[in-house]
């Protein structure tokens, strides 16, 4: 198949994702409402000092971002596990590969549209200046999210068919999300403090490094980890 | 990698397959050749192989011995090639419960590569009986309108290699006689088809052969604790169907 018939099939797993998630609103509903409770008990925790909450703002956000994908990507799969649609999407002929970058797609929209919620909920409760840093935010949070939703997407599929695989995908998610959640939130706090330091443009190429690499490699490896 | 047309190989050469699930040998050296036309009826008891050897031949499964062909391509290496000549129903029907019947079909075209051709999908659900129901959400469907919509599925993209599981399970006397007429149509079309089944006098009228699996191993003709069952079936098939078991084992 040519690669133009791959992006379509990646497509047409995307839309049936989304479709799906569309219809039921299952999954949007309950990672949205454990996003926003993290980040109400996380405001709890830090106590009433609007300094001590600006200052946590960037980190509690990203670690907000990434609890709550961790419910999305397990259910992405489940979906597939659910009457043996996992098994027929595979003996589909084609790149197996298409099916990473269809659930990449259906997984990077689904994780953005909570983000739209989510980031103005966080300007509220943390008063946060959110128009300030213009569009390099928006740059900041994209890029995050696309290496977050690559690495989750690639575990997630590895981790499907374990018997523990709720317990399984953080574990082996959160520890290569270091440099990335290292480099969204630095990047995040220099630009919500107008990048007086000049740090933003080093922890934002972090990033791209981080998205190119491991978009590239989980690509790859991805036919490895889908079979049984 | 080996290039073939296809036109002069067997649908199916299994050689030596053996497959182990972490220390338990399920098939323990597997051969198994189907020439196009032809319909194998593959029987054994429950937890015997006859899954596990079909989902080897769908290429869902890599075999942990032997090597095994479809029309002259490679399971291991040509994985993709063998998919497009592929074709399986097997126990679950592998559909989305919130999508509709109709979204199942277009999305299994587009995962084809094809265009999702509103009219060709409505005849493959007329086909299956299921043209007034395609409108509506799969988490509606009974288990029987479930297989009859995997099998639509098939009936859009018929395949060269027809991979039956339990086919007649969930299926009323109707649905039987469509999943038989399939079977009739790809093998005319020059195909093949191998069923795995218990209930072989379903699959009698649509079976040249009949093998099964013991012990990991494959032998000609139907097990012998079936024979009985199948003289109560009665007629021409049945009779045919005893001869063919008393061939024994290889």
């Amino acid at each position: 198949m040519s690669v133009a018939s791959e992006l379509a099939r990646a497509r047409a797993i995307a839309w049936k994702d989304l479709t799906a998630e569309r219809r039921t609103k299952a999954n949007f509903n309950a990672v949205l409402f454990f996003a926003a409770l993290v980040l109400l008990l996380f405001g709890f925790a830090l106590g009433p000092d609007n300094d001590a909450l600006r200052g946590a703002a960037a980190g509690v956000l990203w670690l907000t971002v990434l609890f709550g994908g961790v419910l999305s990507f397990n259910r992405s799969y489940e979906m597939e596990l659910e009457g043996g649609a996992l098994e027929a999407l595979l003996l589909y002929p084609g790149d197996r590969r298409a099916l990473f970058l269809g659930k990449l797609l259906a997984n990077l929209a689904f994780l953005l549209l909570v983000e739209l919620v989510l980031v103005p909920l966080a300007a509220v409760l943390y008063d946060l200046p959110l128009f300030r840093p213009g569009p390099g935010l928006f740059g900041v949070i994209i890029l995050g999210t696309l290496g977050f939703v690559t690495l989750g997407t690639f575990y997630a599929a590895m981790a499907s068919r374990a018997r523990a695989r709720e317990v399984l995908l953080p574990l082996l998610l959160f520890p290569m999300l270091v440099p990335l959640l290292l480099a969204a939130v630095e990047a995040t706090k220099a630009l919500l403090a107008r990048d007086l330091m000049g740090d933003a443009g080093s922890w934002i190429r972090l990033l791209v490094v981080f998205d190119v690499i491991f978009l590239v490699a989980s690509f790859f490896a991805f036919e490895y980890v889908i079979e049984e | 990698m080996q290039t073939s047309t296809g036109a002069a190989d067997p649908a199916a050469d299994l050689q030596g397959i053996a497959r182990r699930f972490g220390r338990r040998w399920v098939l323990r050296g597997v051969s198994l050749r189907v020439e196009p036309g032809e319909t194998v009826a593959l029987m054994g008891r429950n937890g015997s192989g006859k899954t596990t050897l079909l989902r080897i031949v769908s290429t869902a499964l890599s075999p942990t011995r032997g090597a095994g062909r479809v029309f002259g391509h490679d399971l291991r290496r040509a994985g993709a090639r063998v998919r497009e000549l592929v074709g399986v129903l097997g126990h679950a029907a592998g559909l989305y419960e919130d999508l509709t019947g109709v979204e199942n079909l277009k999305f299994a075209l587009r995962m084809c590569g094809r265009r999702p051709d509103r009219a060709a999908i409505e005849d493959a659900l007329a086909e299956v009986g299921l043209a007034d129901a395609g409108d509506e959400r799969v988490r509606t469907y009974s288990a029987g309108m479930r297989r009859r919509l995997a099998l639509a599925r098939l009936v859009l993209r018929p395949p060269r290699l027809l991979l039956l599981d339990e086919p007649y399970a969930a299926f009323d006397v109707d649905g039987i006689r469509k999943v038989n007429d399939f079977v009739r149509q790809v093998t005319a079309a020059g195909g093949a088809a191998i069923i795995s089944t218990h209930d072989l006098e379903r699959a009698l009228p649509v079976a040249d052969r009949v093998v099964h699996i013991l012990d990991g191993q494959l032998y000609e003709g139907a097990p012998a604790d079936l024979d009985l069952r199948i003289e109560r079936a009665g007629g021409d098939v049945a009779e045919e169907a005893v001869h063919s078991a008393a061939g024994g084992a290889r």
